[in-house]
């Protein structure tokens, strides 16, 4: 009974800290329906990629692809780059989930690691409580299939400016999640600024940005300053 | 290009997707014990946002100075700890004003 009760608290605690995140999905999800719907691709067809993969710049890179009838292998190796940095949230995850996390339990909640739920549950919680992560994934699931949907389907009536301004939304919703840590931290501020140099070193220098793909300049900038950050700024024992 | 198609690259790309989630999950049993180790990937989630996010953000509405404009509210709104959705909705409708006004 006790055991249940505490269940149950963890589990709208996880759904309490989620609604802002599905809110924020809405708007972006919305964005990336709207996209789709743009570039010709049939309104299920939208929601059955939101459905099955829950991730904003892997989606839209994926969604290019299938759009002008890009390769099997093409769109692997894209996702592989792309989406690489939830390997190393998984590997994090993985350090801070409760003893009495199962097998069948981490199979079924990577599903659900985003940078947003990820970011959630590792720096709201010291250990992360499996009744707490499927609570905290529930409404961002839900909001992101749902933009989707709508996005697909109001997509070709929307104006062309409202269709151009929506573009911003993925990356208003990126900012909004890294100042917080910033403002409390000045490490994580100077990791985001050498990060965000780097990556603008590749795009701007041409002989960068003509041999080194987007998705592996975003990889190897967040590697190189996150190596450095930590030599600089070692964290110790102190997760928080 | 046929809808079986699009489903089928649509779930290679979820099973891809996937498989890059879990395999840590499943298998990293064991905590690791490297405090540098523990401190890159403690930095790494924000490393890779802010890689994501510049410079390609000013490019994201088709015009850098609307797209300029959005992520100053972003950032304004963020730091008056609006939330997640406030935050996108207020850059949108600012790049939006000034797609509009030139």
């Amino acid at each position: 009974m006790e055991k249940s009760e505490k269940k149950t608290s963890y589990f709208s605690k996880g759904v309490k800290d989620g609604l802002p995140i599905g809110l924020g999905y809405l708007s972006v999800s919305f964005a990336f329906g709207v996209q789709s719907s743009i570039l010709g691709v049939p309104i299920l067809i939208s929601l059955l990629i939101s459905a099955t993969n829950l991730t904003s710049a892997g989606q839209l890179a994926g969604l290019e692809i299938i759009a002008r009838s890009g390769g099997f292998l093409e769109i692997i190796l894209t996702q592989i780059v792309i989406n690489a940095r939830y390997f190393l949230m998984s590997i994090t995850l993985s350090q801070k989930l409760e003893d009495d996390y199962s097998l069948p339990n981490r199979l079924l909640s990577s599903a659900f690691i985003t940078d947003e739920i990820f970011l959630v549950s590792v720096t709201k919680n010291r250990c992360v409580n499996k009744s707490y992560f499927y609570g905290l994934s529930l409404l961002p699931y839900i909001c992101w299939a749902l933009g989707t949907l709508v996005g697909a389907i109001l997509g070709g009536i929307l104006p062309f400016e409202v269709q151009s301004a929506l573009g911003i939304a993925i990356y208003a919703m990126f900012i909004a999640i890294i100042i917080p840590p910033i403002k409390e931290s000045r490490s994580v501020l100077f990791a985001v600024l050498i990060s965000g140099a780097i990556s603008c070193l590749f795009y701007y220098i041409p002989l960068l940005k003509d041999s080194v793909s987007q998705g592996f300049a975003i990889i190897i900038s967040a590697v190189i300053s996150a190596l450095i950050i930590a030599k600089i700024y070692p964290r110790g024992g102190a997760d928080e | 290009m046929s809808d079986i198609r699009m489903i089928a690259l649509v779930l290679t790309m979820a099973l891809v997707t996937y498989l890059i989630r879990v395999l840590p999950m499943a298998f990293i049993r064991r905590k690791i014990e490297n405090e540098y180790l523990k401190s890159v990937l403690y930095y790494l989630p924000y490393t890779v946002l802010a890689a994501m996010t510049f410079p390609f953000v000013f490019y994201s509405t088709g015009n850098v100075l609307s797209a300029i404009v959005g992520v100053a509210v972003a950032l304004i709104a963020s730091i008056s700890k609006r939330s997640l959705i406030v935050v996108a909705i207020l850059s949108v409708f600012a790049s939006f004003i000034i797609l509009i006004a030139f």
